[in-house]
């Protein structure tokens, strides 16, 4: 049973963020989300030394406003004359610091293990259990993520077209009247959930890579947008049990495993994509010789 | 303060306290050059992918040294780099997808290796995790020494290349038109920051030891526009944050170095973003004010003007 609640853990991880990476790697925007994965630890320890447990919607809050904070910094700096990449890195090196700064210091008195935020424990997952008037209802972590999701694809679905366009064409959009500042912090706040909802599972370093390399590997394979996120999910469901298997036999870190599950399937496609595959443009090239 | 004084005086502290500072003079010097080639966060990058190489070394040899450990990231390092360039020029995916893939594929392996060890019979792997965060006050003399040397050498290449790494920074084909190696010393610029990064892990670690190459230089781009000037405040800039650091974390109990030395370089570079001359928030604030006053003198001077002009008519 508790492969069943890891595995089923694992894929609402990844489909959250199989998801949003997508529009994360077209609008060139992967490390953002690499920075707001880090920056969201600020809000996470500081919700968690008021309220004292770890899934509470107090910390989805607070995580979420890091993560439009962390965005607003990024974009004030670079306004005011910094190269992008650089804000970045001052913005989430800062937050990230002020969040271990904090769990150093305050890690005796509240139960928060630095490790648990950093890599995640997803074999825990199915100790902590929800219990509603005495009837086991499943992991709380399962309950969480499958909100999370809900959430991130209403959004996704009912400004589908909104966010395509944003995502290809921003002057275009921002001509035909979309607001393209509130797309971006929209889709920015829904990163900062994901990651949130994720940490416990899969830590918040390791977030970055489900976020990204799934929708890089689906990027490789096609080039419809509806099917790339179909794509994305699913490579990133795969790595999940493929990691989950690797790390049952070789007795290490599970999150640790998807990612490099992850990073092999990107491998593949990079290699061996129809379209865009090494390989395969080094056959045809051949055949036309 | 006495138990302050008394810290220092301990010699083996003088020695961290040595080895840091020097560290964020070289890392801030060389940050300098990463920030105007726009490759600040492939600082991070590399910081991230240094993991599994130093996990590797490791698990090869069973010893915890630093210079080991500086060949197995300095490795994986490179390996990092050439894999984004490959998958940059090699497909349709840019380079700030390539980086969050390669970083977060090799910190994995990192995480995975990791916990291999510590479940399998590697002895004496207490204070691995160390890494991650940095903890000056375990580093033995020894440590330190390498550090210090490594800094130094760092510092002298960039002193004795100043002028070809200034002009890569600036204007890569003009270099090329002058005839200077520029595919070579654009490496060559690489291998050093790898080298940095790899010599802050021990005293950083790994997630936060990029900030040591961004931060100070993008504080010391506020004072200045003269890159002699820049290398020279950014370099101040890292080493007061690396004493900072190394003394406060030092001073209270369980306080990891990295954090600490970070959050010296953003106090520093708040101070900067506020109070530099030209570029700085108060500065701005100041020009804008003394420019609608005067427009608003010339204004009343002209006003002033016509009426006399309609009075005389």
């Amino acid at each position: 049973m508790s492969d069943f609640w890891i595995l089923l853990t694992g894929a609402l991880v990844a489909s959250c963020c199989g998801v949003l990476g997508v529009f994360l790697v077209l609008r060139k925007m992967a490390m953002i989300g690499d920075a707001i994965s880090h920056s969201v630890m600020p809000g996470i320890v500081i919700a968690f030394l008021l309220s004292g447990s770890r899934d509470s919607l107090l910390m989805m809050f607070a995580a979420l406003l890091c993560g439009l904070l962390t965005t607003f910094l990024i974009q004030m700096f670079q306004q005011s004359g910094i190269q992008s990449d650089a804000s970045i890195g001052v913005v989430f090196t800062a937050l990230f610091a002020i969040g271990v700064v904090l769990v150093s210091l305050y890690a005796r008195q509240v139960h928060l293990d630095q490790d648990a935020i950093l890599y995640g424990e997803i074999a825990y997952v199915h100790w902590n259990i929800w219990e509603l008037g005495g009837v086991n209802m499943g992991p709380k972590a399962v309950w969480l993520l499958g909100i999370t999701l809900l959430i991130i694809s209403t959004v996704i679905g009912l400004f589908y077209k909104q966010f395509k366009l944003c995502a290809f064409d921003p002057a275009l959009a921002a001509a035909i009247g979309i607001p393209v500042a509130l797309f971006h912090y929209l889709l920015m706040g829904l990163v900062s959930m994901a990651t949130v909802s994720s940490f416990e599972s899969v830590g918040a370093i390791l977030v970055v890579g489900l976020l990204i390399i799934p929708a890089s590997t689906a990027y490789l394979l096609t080039d419809r947008l509806g099917l790339m996120i179909a794509l994305s999910v699913a490579v990133g469901v795969a790595s999940t049990f493929l990691g989950y298997g690797t790390a049952v036999l070789l007795d290490a870190s599970i999150a640790g495993c998807m990612v490099c599950a992850a990073g092999f399937l990107f491998v593949l496609a990079f290699l061996f994509s129809p379209s865009q595959g090494i390989i395969i443009k080094k056959l045809r090239i051949r055949k036309l010789a | 303060m006495e138990r302050i004084w008394s810290m220092l005086a301990d010699p083996n502290m003088q020695w961290i306290f040595l080895g840091c500072t020097l560290l964020g003079l070289s890392s801030g010097v060389i940050g300098c050059f990463s920030y105007l080639r726009k490759q600040s966060l492939m600082g991070d990058t590399l910081a991230h992918a240094a993991l599994p190489g130093i996990c590797i070394a490791f698990m090869l040899t069973g010893i915890k040294s630093i210079g080991l450990f500086l060949i197995g990231a300095g490795i994986a390092g490179i390996i990092a780099t050439f894999g984004i360039g490959y998958i940059t020029r090699n497909s349709k995916l840019k380079q700030d997808a390539a980086m969050g893939i390669v970083l977060s594929a090799f910190f994995g392996l990192g995480i995975v290796l990791l916990t291999l060890i510590q479940h399998g019979s590697y002895g004496n792997q207490a204070g691995l995790d160390k890494f991650l965060f940095g903890q000056a006050a375990s580093m033995i003399a020894s440590d330190v020494i390498t550090m210090t040397i490594v800094c130094i050498s760092l510092i002298t290449i960039c002193t004795l290349l100043f002028k070809q790494f200034k002009i890569i920074s600036f204007d890569p084909g003009f270099a090329r038109g002058l005839g200077y190696p520029v595919a070579f010393l654009e490496q060559l610029l690489m291998l050093l920051i790898v080298v940095a990064v790899v010599a802050g892990i021990q005293a950083v670690g790994v997630v936060l030891v990029a900030a040591l190459l961004i931060t100070p230089a993008v504080s010391a781009r506020y004072w200045t526009d003269r890159l002699g000037l820049m290398v020279v405040l950014s370099g101040l800039f890292g080493a007061v944050s690396g004493a900072i650091g190394t003394w406060i974390s030092a001073s209270v109990s369980n306080l990891p170095t990295g954090p600490v030395t970070v959050l010296a370089a953003t106090l520093l570079f708040v101070v900067s973003i506020l109070f530099g001359p030209q570029r700085g928030l108060v500065a701005k604030r100041l020009l804008r004010k003394s420019v609608k006053q005067r427009y608003q003198r010339e204004n009343e001077l002209q006003l002033e003007g016509s009426i006399k002009k309609e009075a005389a008519l």
